[in-house]
């Protein structure tokens, strides 16, 4: 196990907006911005970064950036929470001494699509030969596919899946850079067009173009760097399948419930620890998910403990307090987005900003429950 | 058709040429029941082209054990008609000479 909070993050930047859209940059101008602004942030160049992980192909973004060839390279892609398992690998490499300044970024054109390749393999990937005749339409129609199981077996409702995407704009509503600011109420999110049952439009994410990118070292380090270290005490990952319909359970994550504990565990934290969650939310099932499968709340309890407002702006365990990709941002692969809030919130510099956040957990998703990565920040050095 | 461990008879989906979990069991294929019961779905509101009107994507648990994602069909795609836990039965669908998929429709007398 690493050392509980043997490793920071120095630099941190986001390039997110309200009209969701960065039109003059193509996907790898936004990766290069984020790094560039997060170099600048920890007070260091291109030259004194040794180790690169993106998604996609880290060679491009090496030498678009300038940097002198790295001794870590990590091009992990296992959907929108890659990011969480980049910062993972980057703890585990600066430890075992494999490199000791660590750029994790993320850039993704997904409302304007420049210089973007397409999602989707052909028609011989699995996929498409056990899901794709379906009728199946993008994760829309996929990601939600488990959740009426999930009704079913714990009496979770339409309204509690509203009022998800009711807190979390309540959140966004304090966020200038939120794109959907405007407040809802369930009878909103239920009157909203119909994806695909019991989907409606308003607990789906939204899409827009953004950027993100972390400066990682270690602890010893980090008072070189004019930053506040935002120290990383655990993480977890896991994977589970590539399949919707080839989950174990369809009520539970199998990913989730490796990735969230091992990341407490290693911590050294309880739930009782944590003043601050985000929770990746490509759609309002996952929040619910994610409550329950982290040992938040009890089996079932998830649905109710949103819809009493224990999320919300002054509740308990306040979660996705940027607004989440329901009304924040989201580009495709949001979990960079979830690791900047996570920042930003131990950071104490967040637009909601939560008062005295000690430990804030940041978890991901990533393909339609296929994978999962967890950190654990924290303002102190245990 | 569905592929199963010979020394367990534990059936598994999609078919591969190893018994997933433990290679070293030998598999065979057998003529599964072609029953199944709706374990969860969602009613895609605009599926692609070749679809007519919202169609349920439906995951099914077949009496053998796996799951698998289908549509239900000669059934209303509203969920007035989707029932979890309904008694299914494989209705299969000639494509063309190569293909036939793997529809379920509710099953008749129970």
């Amino acid at each position: 196990m690493p050392t509980r909070g043997g490793t920071a993050v120095v630099g941190a930047a986001e390039m997110v907006n309200a009209s969701g859209r960065i039109p003059e940059l193509s996907q790898l101008g936004l990766q290069a911005g984020a790094a560039i602004a997060a170099m600048k942030d920890a007070g260091i160049g291109p030259k004194d970064v040794d180790g690169i992980a993106c998604v996609g192909n880290p060679a491009e973004v090496a030498w678009y950036l300038g940097m002198d060839p790295p001794s870590y390279v990590d091009g992990t892609s296992v959907g929108g929470c890659s990011f969480m398992l980049h910062v993972r690998h980057a703890v585990a490499a600066i430890e075992a001494g494999l490199a000791k300044t660590i750029l994790v970024t993320h850039g993704e054109s997904g409302k304007s699509q420049l210089g973007r390749a397409g999602f989707g393999g052909g028609r011989q990937t699995m996929n498409a030969q056990y899901e794709g005749w379906t009728g199946v339409t993008g994760p829309p129609s996929m990601f939600t596919i488990p959740v009426k199981r999930y009704m079913k077996e714990t009496g979770t409702t339409e309204e509690h899946l509203a009022a998800v995407a009711v807190a979390q704009r309540e959140w966004a509503g304090k966020n200038p850079n939120a794109v959907m600011k405007d407040p809802i109420t369930v009878d909103d999110v239920l009157n909203s067009r119909m994806i695909a049952y019991p989907f409606r439009l308003l607990m789906c994410c939204l899409v827009t173009d953004g950027a993100g990118a972390l400066i990682i070292t270690s602890a010893d380090r980090a008072k070189d760097f004019p930053t506040k270290p935002v120290y990383i005490l655990g993480t977890g990952e896991s994977v589970e399948t590539p399949m919707v319909s080839q989950m174990k359970d369809l009520t539970r994550s199998g990913a989730f419930r490796v990735a969230g504990p091992r990341a407490m565990s290693d911590a050294g934290i309880t739930h009782k620890d944590v003043n601050h969650l985000m929770i990746y939310d490509a759609f309002a099932h996952l929040p619910i998910y994610g409550l329950e499968d982290l040992g938040f709340v009890g089996r079932g309890e998830a649905g109710p403990f949103i819809a009493a407002g224990n999320t919300r702006p002054g509740g308990k365990l306040p979660l996705n307090t940027n607004g989440g990709g329901l009304s924040y941002t989201h580009s495709g692969m949001y979990g960079m987005y979830a690791l900047q809030e996570s920042v930003r919130q131990v950071r104490g510099t967040a637009a909601a900003q939560v008062p005295d956040v000690k430990v804030a957990v940041s978890h991901g998703v990533g393909g339609m429950f296929m994978a999962s990565g967890t950190i654990v920040f924290s303002n102190e050095r245990p | 058709m569905l592929q199963r461990s010979k020394k367990s008879g534990q059936a598994y989906f999609p078919p591969r040429p190893f018994f997933p979990g433990d290679p070293s069991q030998e598999v065979e294929w057998f003529q599964a029941s072609g029953k199944a019961t709706l374990l969860s779905y969602v009613i895609n509101n605009r599926p692609p082209p070749g679809f007519e009107g919202p169609v349920g994507l439906c995951v099914v648990k077949l009496a053998e054990g796996p799951t698998m994602l289908t549509n239900i069909t000669d059934c209303e795609q509203t969920p007035e008609a989707l029932i979890l836990d309904m008694a299914l039965e494989l209705a299969p669908h000639t494509v063309n000479e190569e293909v036939t998929l793997p529809l379920f429709r509710p099953a008749k007398g129970g």
